[in-house]
């Protein structure tokens, strides 16, 4: 059972959350990515309070779904999900990436809790998340096994060797989500190198595959439902994203993959989400 | 005549030791599972075994997520694969996380033989040690092999066990006890201290039958855990011989007797000759050519014996 069970609406003003969560730590932080958190908020806020059998209050809960983030690099929104769910205060986000803070430009597993395993080198989370599958089946566990990635480490060819691993062993536990934003730091993906048509791809590898609109709550929850009812194959959820949603003058741009805002751009960005940086920093200091 | 029996049939065996002692125990390979020789695990446990194909990098990660939901796997291939191929997974996933994942180095060393130097790994040493949370073991023989494969499962953490292709001379036996992080002295002497890794420690033990002969008494240890290493067997080695030889089937930049060296210049320095491969790749030819044309046999170190004593 999720903990939460929120409905749509409330998936959304989560969602929204975690984007006011991510502009306030970045600008605090004056480091880290602004691009890829703003456009997975929506899936991992569906994943994080609908759909994830976890426990914020046992970590290691040895009954809980497991989630890797295979990509490092959205750690502003993965410790936003993290705090907003319960894991650790809403305040350390005001630490990250600062000297003896817990949350490190990339995520380590040994220091923030409700991490499954530390990343931060592209194309290796699905890869782990098929072994945390296999072992999962073994056992004739009930277990789920997800896995976030990014559109641009589809390019890395471990990724592949892992799809191919995951159809060859119909690992139906394992779900992954690509936040399909199309952009990487370089450029377009389209440009940078082409990893269209992936939805293709991934059906000619044998795994059950889902194309959705990846900002639209009802969408997401109904792929990820459908997945975890799909049996034997893989699925994967291909989520069509917008970089750097919510905030617009960061949408589509790759030059936000990897900068955090200035302060007047963060109080631009934040009064776009209805907060001003004072108001959400202060609900982060006290939380 | 000395009992010859390959190392890697010593990891075949420790696996199915270690299939027995733990139901968490997992291997897996990468097309290579007679060569490796978990055949043995395979055939014993078949619902325990995973075949993972031709894709280290995958099985290295796998291993990892296996690890997470409480298994203790084995990932098995050539060493030059499970750490060259597999350096980024080993860096940032099994040893950032410090996960409980063992790793299986097959064909380590010169003596692989005719296949050349693709596939003679002389580099695990070095990369491994340089990686935080990382654990080497380089057993000498057959039964060390198979006993340090069944202590790994009770060692926390990333372990890496090298091993090779050929038959090779029995030093230990069945009885003799294998204790992580401890050096063992097989011969007291106090000229002169000759350490030993993997197989170099027949060699050393032969050489130290001929220095006898000169009227050289040569200290023999074998260090089969590379890292952490035991720094008071070495401490005392080189402070009562007052000269050290490292002998090594890999390179020697930033391998075994690179480790001795941190070791020594920190706490007595004393001088230091190095048995190893001298910065170059292998190539194809019978392992015993190779041995001697490369100068990892016991005339080698009686060489590098006598060298170092003339530096005293």
């Amino acid at each position: 059972m999720n903990p939460f069970n929120f409905d749509i609406e409330q998936l959304n003003q989560k969602a929204l959350d975690i984007r006011r969560d991510i502009i306030t730590l970045l600008v605090e932080s004056q480091s880290g990515h602004s691009g890829g958190p703003l456009s997975c908020a929506d899936m991992a806020a569906a994943l994080y309070f609908n759909i994830l059998n976890h426990n914020p209050g046992n970590p290691d809960d040895p009954v809980r779904d497991l989630n890797f983030f295979s990509i490092g690099h959205v750690s502003p929104l993965i410790y936003s999900v993290l705090a907003e769910a319960g894991y650790f205060p809403l305040r350390d986000l005001l630490t990250f990436r600062k000297l003896n803070s817990h949350l490190e430009g990339h995520p380590n597993c040994l220091h923030t809790p409700g991490i499954e395993v530390s990343a931060g080198s592209l194309g290796q989370g699905l890869s782990i998340a098929c072994g945390a599958a296999y072992g999962i089946k073994m056992d004739g566990s009930e277990r789920s096994v997800f896995c976030f990635m990014g559109d641009g480490e589809q390019q890395e060819g471990s990724i592949w060797e892992a799809v191919m691993f995951a159809a060859h062993y119909r690992l139906d536990n394992l779900c992954a989500l690509i936040d399909y934003n199309h952009r990487q730091i370089d450029g377009e993906t389209e440009k940078v190198m082409n990893i269209a048509p992936l939805a293709e791809k991934y059906w000619s590898f044998g795994w059950n595959v889902y194309e959705i609109d990846g900002h639209n709550m009802g969408e997401i929850l109904g792929a990820l439902k459908a997945c975890s009812e799909f049996t034997g194959k893989p699925s994967v959820i291909i989520g069509h994203t917008v970089m750097g949603k919510g905030v617009s003058f960061m949408e589509g741009l790759a030059e936000w993959h990897g900068k955090p805002p200035a302060p007047d751009q963060g109080e631009k960005a934040l009064a776009e989400l209805g907060t001003t940086f004072r108001e959400w920093s202060e609900r982060l200091r006290n939380g | 005549m000395v009992e010859l029996k390959k190392t890697r049939v010593g990891f075949g065996h420790g696996l199915v030791d270690a299939g027995r002692k733990s139901e968490k125990v997992v291997v897996l390979v990468g097309d290579l599972r007679d060569s490796t020789n978990v055949n043995f695990f395979a055939e014993e446990f078949p619902q325990r075994f995973i075949e993972v194909g031709i894709a280290e990098q995958n099985m290295a990660n796998v291993a990892a997520g296996l690890s997470l939901v409480g298994k203790i796997p084995f990932f098995t291939t050539y060493g030059a694969f499970a750490t060259c191929r597999c350096l980024d997974m080993l860096r940032v996933t099994i040893c950032y996380s410090n996960l409980n994942v063992k790793i299986g180095g097959a064909h380590g060393g010169i003596s692989v033989g005719p296949d050349g130097a693709t596939h003679q790994a002389l580099e695990e040493i070095s990369i491994l040690r340089s990686l935080p949370n990382m654990k080497v073991i380089v057993p000498c023989d057959y039964y060390e092999t198979r006993k340090a494969t069944l202590a790994s499962i009770d060692i926390k953490g990333p372990v890496y066990i090298r091993f090779g292709r050929e038959n090779v001379p029995v030093v230990t036996g069945e009885k003799t006890p294998f204790e992580f992080g401890k050096g063992a002295l097989y011969r007291d002497g106090g000229d002169v201290a000759i350490l030993a890794c993997g197989v170099m420690l027949y060699e050393a033990l032969a050489a130290a039958d001929e220095l006898q002969r000169d009227g050289i008494d040569a200290r023999i240890i074998n260090i089969h855990t590379v890292k952490p290493i035991d720094e008071d067997i070495i401490i005392k080695a080189a402070s009562e011989c007052g000269a050290i030889v490292t002998a090594e089937e890999h390179q020697v930049y930033g391998g075994f007797g690179s480790a001795v060296a941190e070791v020594i210049v920190k706490n007595s320095p004393v001088p230091m000759e190095f048995v190893g491969i001298q910065d170059s790749f292998g190539r194809s030819g019978q392992p015993e050519e190779l041995m001697q044309t490369y100068h990892l046999k016991a005339v080698d170190i009686i060489k590098a014996a006598m060298k170092v004593l003339g530096r005293k």
